[in-house]
């Protein structure tokens, strides 16, 4: 049977290849991927496999092409060149097997909705074109906005809410979405300790359901508490494996170059300061 | 003043004209991109002189399809200068709808110079002749141009209210959009052709100023006096309505204060959206001027003090 595959393929070889490189229980693979800005590399020949039911931290330098590796496995950017396999297929048939939490100044928070009706958008997937939000989808986006804590913020028109609230809504969307893989843009970014605690809990029930979760993450100070999985990115894959293994000073000074000094030392300067 | 039915079509004409353009208009306000109606209103000039030179005839069926295909290119053309030539948005429209407007008034001087298609007419259009153009139904006769807008404008509420959620979704966060598989390319697109589509339409009748005011001003307008959509879609078309009945009433009777005859009626309607705003601007009950002033000098008496710390 296998021959007949390679047979009757072109590339007979490369078939066989992606189907071991993108088997169905792997939530994210990517497979050679490269994208580019106007010629100029953001990411370069990217392999991973992350492994289910894992909370996995992105970690590296600004711009060091975290959000872009996001996106691109969302398919929001084109890629020059490579493969990514959700489960073992490409994204556009795997749509409702991702949530996604962009970055929450990738939008406009003055627009007029309640933080009920954004939260709603997270079912839309099931929908489809025409068809209307239904009682059952308001009171899945209801359970999704109470999860995360702000029940009683449900129709307060969006800019009314603190930074922190708005990041939740943004949060209860994906958790609307009744996703397997969750993929995070800098979740924790410029919110306030209380957020960053709820967050950091719904990720562990997340996890403790089985479902795996992207997320790109900036503070170093955190990420051995919050990830049991990582990948240590600067254009390229530094290092990626589970957090134990991975998360150590060479492996560290590889991804962030010579910054690392100066960066540790200012994170050690603010944790003393707030503690 | 002396009120006739001719005074009651213009009128109608022209609150069709404004609600058929308040309602797209409101999700290019959304957007940021007001300006796209300004741009495409100018840039369908060429696309009017084309078919004319084609067509030969003034048929404006034809000459409506022209301008409606050039408006939704300018879309286009904007949309690539700014991914290709690496300049935001609002440069790349004044690029493309400058050099269509420019070229259609070149085609119309050179090609059409001996017959009826007036550069002027086009940007301050003729409403007070709209009355007069008119079709029969049945016993009872309407102004040509009130039945174009009537259909442009169940057209526009008929794609709003059918992608509704589509329109919001894409216009508040198209990547989430993108991501569950609602292409925010093609309801861009969409837009843009209702855009071009009711701007058409809507100049033939009454002019590119009316078309440009009521595409963003009652949109505006509404987001100063609501958060929710829907009301703020609602109040838009109120808006619209009241800026051409009170445009109009305006240039009947405004002109003699100062001992004129008479002024242009789009003109004052689109004067008359512009004093909408401003009152809204000044008595919002959210965020109006007077309310801040007066919670100003009340000073922080009536703040409810935060929870206490425990």
């Amino acid at each position: 049977m296998n021959s007949l595959i390679k047979s009757m393929s072109p590339k007979g070889d490369a078939v066989d290849e992606n189907l071991t490189a993108h088997p169905d229980n792997v939530p994210l693979a990517v497979h050679d991927l490269t994208v580019a800005y106007h010629r100029k590399p953001v990411l370069w020949d990217i392999d991973l496999d992350i492994p289910e039911g894992k909370l996995v931290g992105i970690v590296g330098p600004n711009g060091a092409g975290k959000s872009t590796l996001i996106k691109a496995c969302l398919d929001l950017i084109p890629r020059a060149s490579g493969e990514i396999g959700i489960y073992g297929k490409p994204y556009q048939q795997q749509r409702h097997l991702v949530g996604y939490v962009p970055q929450r100044e990738s939008v406009d928070w003055d627009f007029p909705i309640s933080a009920l009706d954004v939260v709603t958008m997270g079912t839309y997937r099931q929908l489809g074109w025409f068809r209307r939000v239904k009682r059952a989808q308001k009171e899945r986006a209801m359970e999704a906005i109470e999860q995360v804590g702000i029940g009683h913020l449900a129709h307060r028109q969006i800019s009314q809410l603190s930074g922190g609230q708005q990041q939740r809504v943004f949060l209860a969307r994906a958790l609307a979405q009744d996703a397997k893989l969750y993929l995070m843009d800098e979740p924790f970014a410029a919110v306030d300790a209380a957020t960053e605690e709820a967050i950091v809990q719904l990720l562990q029930t997340l996890n403790e359901k089985g479902k795996t979760v992207l997320v790109v993450h900036h503070d170093l100070a955190t990420v051995k508490r919050y990830f049991d999985w990582l990948v240590l990115l600067n254009m390229r894959v530094v290092e990626t494996g589970p957090t134990d293994e991975v998360f150590t000073t060479s492996n560290l000074e590889k991804t962030y170059g010579g910054k690392l000094n100066l960066l540790s030392e200012a994170a050690r300067a603010l944790q003393a300061a707030t503690r | 003043m002396n009120w006739t039915s001719f005074d009651t079509w213009l009128v109608v004409t022209a609150a069709l004209c404004a609600v058929a353009c308040a309602l797209p208009g409101c999700f290019l306000v959304l957007r940021k991109m007001s300006m796209m109606g300004d741009a495409i209103s100018h840039a369908v000039l060429p696309g009017i002189a084309v078919a004319f030179i084609i067509s030969g005839s003034r048929d404006s069926l034809i000459m409506f399809l022209g301008a409606a295909i050039v408006g939704v290119l300018t879309a286009v053309f904007t949309q690539w200068i700014s991914r290709f030539g690496h300049v935001d948005r609002g440069a790349a429209m004044g690029i493309v709808f400058t050099t269509l407007f420019a070229l259609g008034l070149l085609l119309i001087v050179r090609a059409a110079d001996h017959v009826d298609l007036d550069p002027g007419c086009v940007l301050y259009g003729a409403i007070e002749f709209t009355p007069l153009d008119t079709i029969e139904i049945g016993p009872v006769s309407f102004p040509r141009a009130a039945l174009v807008l009537t259909v442009v404008l169940l057209l526009n509420l008929a794609i709003i209210a059918l992608l509704f959620k589509e329109l919001r979704l894409s216009s508040f966060d198209p990547s989430l959009a993108d991501t569950l598989g609602y292409s925010s390319q093609a309801l861009h697109y969409l837009l843009m052709t209702m855009v071009a589509v009711t701007t058409v339409a809507a100049f033939e009748a009454v002019g590119s100023i009316i078309v440009i005011a009521m595409l963003i001003v009652p949109p505006a307008t509404a987001l100063l006096l609501t958060h929710r959509l829907i009301p703020m879609i609602l109040i838009a078309c109120v808006v619209a309505v009241l800026s051409a009945l009170l445009g109009h009433l305006g240039a009947l009777t405004a002109p003699s204060w100062f001992g004129f005859e008479a002024t242009t009626s789009s003109g004052m309607m689109a004067f008359a959206a512009g004093v909408l705003f401003f009152l809204a601007w000044c008595f919002s009950p959210s965020e109006g001027q007077l309310i801040v002033w007066l919670r100003h000098r009340k000073g922080p008496r009536d703040l409810i003090p935060p929870p206490e710390i425990s």
